[in-house]
């Protein structure tokens, strides 16, 4: 079954959406796209260290963006720059680097607009097998720290005078932001993986009125973004990545209706 | 440590300072079970940071907090919701502990806030937002409730018919309550002590204590001392005659 790399590629995606879904939602409670985008752009070392240490490119990709995301706490701690600022530093140096340490790795031939827009050829059984098992454990922590994620996103103080320690949540999030990262590099890309975050749980936000039924349409649409890129891709022998974003991209649009209809019905 | 084991909090000589400025120093205070303490004092003068340092929000503190209870319920003075995440009062409710639905519904009938429970927390007054904050706080059913200004907001007979219902769960739930009120009338009637508050404790003891000292009378001048000393004529009054407020 998983012979046909478009079978692959597709239940690749699958498993992708239904993770993003979730964290994509806490990308835009929490205002994190940009942090989000600095740990995909360092995503680009990771490869090269998976390249160069020849190490699974997830685990090395998770590594690196882990590290990068330490990185960012201690700047934030030690320095009086602020916020953006510091992610931008982090974002583009990191990609430099990795553009620059693939000029030095001359042996090995690179698909770079695979790494930047992804590429479905790319996905092999061993692939799956790391979305489907990563994406399981990553929602199963998320399902654990998810009271504490999400009263800490509504009140910091709130949750932390009624003990369900914000801090320890976050951090562990930021993990989980890396590890979704990690998954789904192939598929999407690195320059369009922080728009599965977003795309879909943007279009969730306009057609929702609880958390619950944000992350549940949020999965809906990366879902059926997934599908119709994927088709698509296949159709215009386009890249994977940019497909399945501009799919997500016209189901954010129709949701702008819903939007304007809500809004009637009130007036 | 705990030789009364009614203790629910207690401060010994805290204080909490940001960027070399204290917020607040030299607190001392203790919070029982089925006590009201009341803190008092202008603004900047320390009331909420002392709550939070009662709550363990700030943990860089000078001095020490003894906590004996787990069981915590916070009305936080300023809180603002993020239109990016829909979020219904029924959510609001169960955001930091599983409550059953007949918990959620009996909490929402005393604030008066039950024909709100699906609306989108976002679209409240302000008024109506408090509420629905006391609600979720006594619904958890506290061993320790802290109230930073409940009742900023809500209009005047919904104020009184607040406090009662504070001082009455106070009663029937057996909590302690930390309470930060400019409401000079309510600390009269309801509290059991009373912590006048102005950087460090300027003041302490029982309402009529307080109103009586002198450092007290500097701070909210002679007027406020008269509210509270008068008040307390008519606090005999309005208990002689069973509750009936209105006849003051």
């Amino acid at each position: 079954m998983f012979d046909d790399f478009f079978i692959r590629a597709l239940f690749a995606g699958i498993g992708i959406a239904f993770v993003t879904g979730p964290l994509g939602c806490f990308v835009v409670w929490r205002r994190l796209s940009y942090f989000g985008d600095t740990l995909a752009h360092s995503a680009l070392l990771g490869v090269t260290m998976a390249y160069t240490l020849d190490l699974n490119i997830a685990i090395s990709v998770f590594l690196i963006s882990s590290i990068i995301a330490l990185l960012l706490i201690q700047l934030q701690k030690r320095t009086n720059l602020p916020g953006d600022a510091l992610l931008g530093l982090l974002a583009h140096s990191s990609l430099a680097v990795g553009l620059v340490v693939i000029g030095f790795l001359t042996f090995i031939r690179f698909d770079i607009m695979g790494l930047l827009f992804g590429d479905i050829l790319a996905v092999t059984t061993d692939d799956l097998f790391v979305i489907w098992t990563g994406g399981a454990l990553i929602l199963i922590v998320l399902k654990l720290i998810w009271k504490p994620l999400l009263a800490s996103t509504v009140n910091y103080e709130l949750a932390e005078a009624e003990g369900l320690n914000p801090d320890r949540a976050k951090a562990i999030f930021t993990i989980l932001m890396a590890a979704v990262i990690a998954i789904s590099i192939k598929m999407v890309g690195l320059l369009l993986i922080t728009g599965m975050l977003i795309i879909p749980a943007a279009m969730a936000r306009n057609i929702s009125d609880s958390p619950q039924k944000m992350v549940l349409f949020s999965i809906i649409g990366g879902l059926l973004s997934v599908i119709l890129g994927l088709y698509s891709s296949l159709e215009f022998n386009t890249s994977s990545g940019p497909s399945i974003i501009a799919a997500a991209l016209i189901l954010f649009i129709l949701s702008l209706f819903k939007i304007k209809q809500s809004i009637k019905l009130k007036n | 440590m705990n030789s009364n084991n009614n203790i629910l909090v207690k401060l010994n000589n805290a204080g909490f300072r940001q960027s070399e400025k204290w917020l607040v120093e030299g607190v001392s205070l203790t919070i029982e079970k089925g006590k009201i303490v009341t803190l008092i004092g202008p603004n900047g003068s320390g009331k909420s940071t002392t709550a939070k340092i009662a709550l363990g929000i700030y943990k860089n503190i000078e001095g020490s907090v003894e906590k004996y209870t787990t069981k915590v319920g916070y009305v936080p003075q300023k809180i603002s919701i993020d239109w990016t995440l829909p979020i219904r009062v029924y959510d609001f409710m169960l955001l930091t502990e599983t409550i059953e639905d007949s918990a959620i519904d009996e909490a929402l009938s005393l604030t008066g806030v039950i024909h709100l429970k699906n609306k989108n927390l976002g679209s409240l007054s302000g008024g109506e937002f408090q509420r629905v904050l006391i609600a979720r706080a006594i619904s958890k059913k506290p061993e320790l409730l802290v109230l930073d200004e409940p009742v900023q907001g809500v209009d005047y007979t919904g104020e009184i018919a607040l406090y009662e219902l504070i001082k009455k769960i106070s009663d029937t739930l057996n909590c302690g309550i930390l309470l930060i009120s400019h409401d000079l009338h309510m600390v009269m009637t309801a509290t059991d002590h009373v912590i006048c508050l102005n950087g460090h404790v300027c003041c302490s003891g029982s309402p009529l204590d307080v109103a009586k000292n002198n450092e007290y009378k500097a701070l909210f001048g002679e007027k406020a001392s008269q509210i509270l000393t008068t008040y307390e004529h008519k606090h005999d009054h309005v208990h002689s005659d069973k509750g009936e407020i209105k006849k003051n």
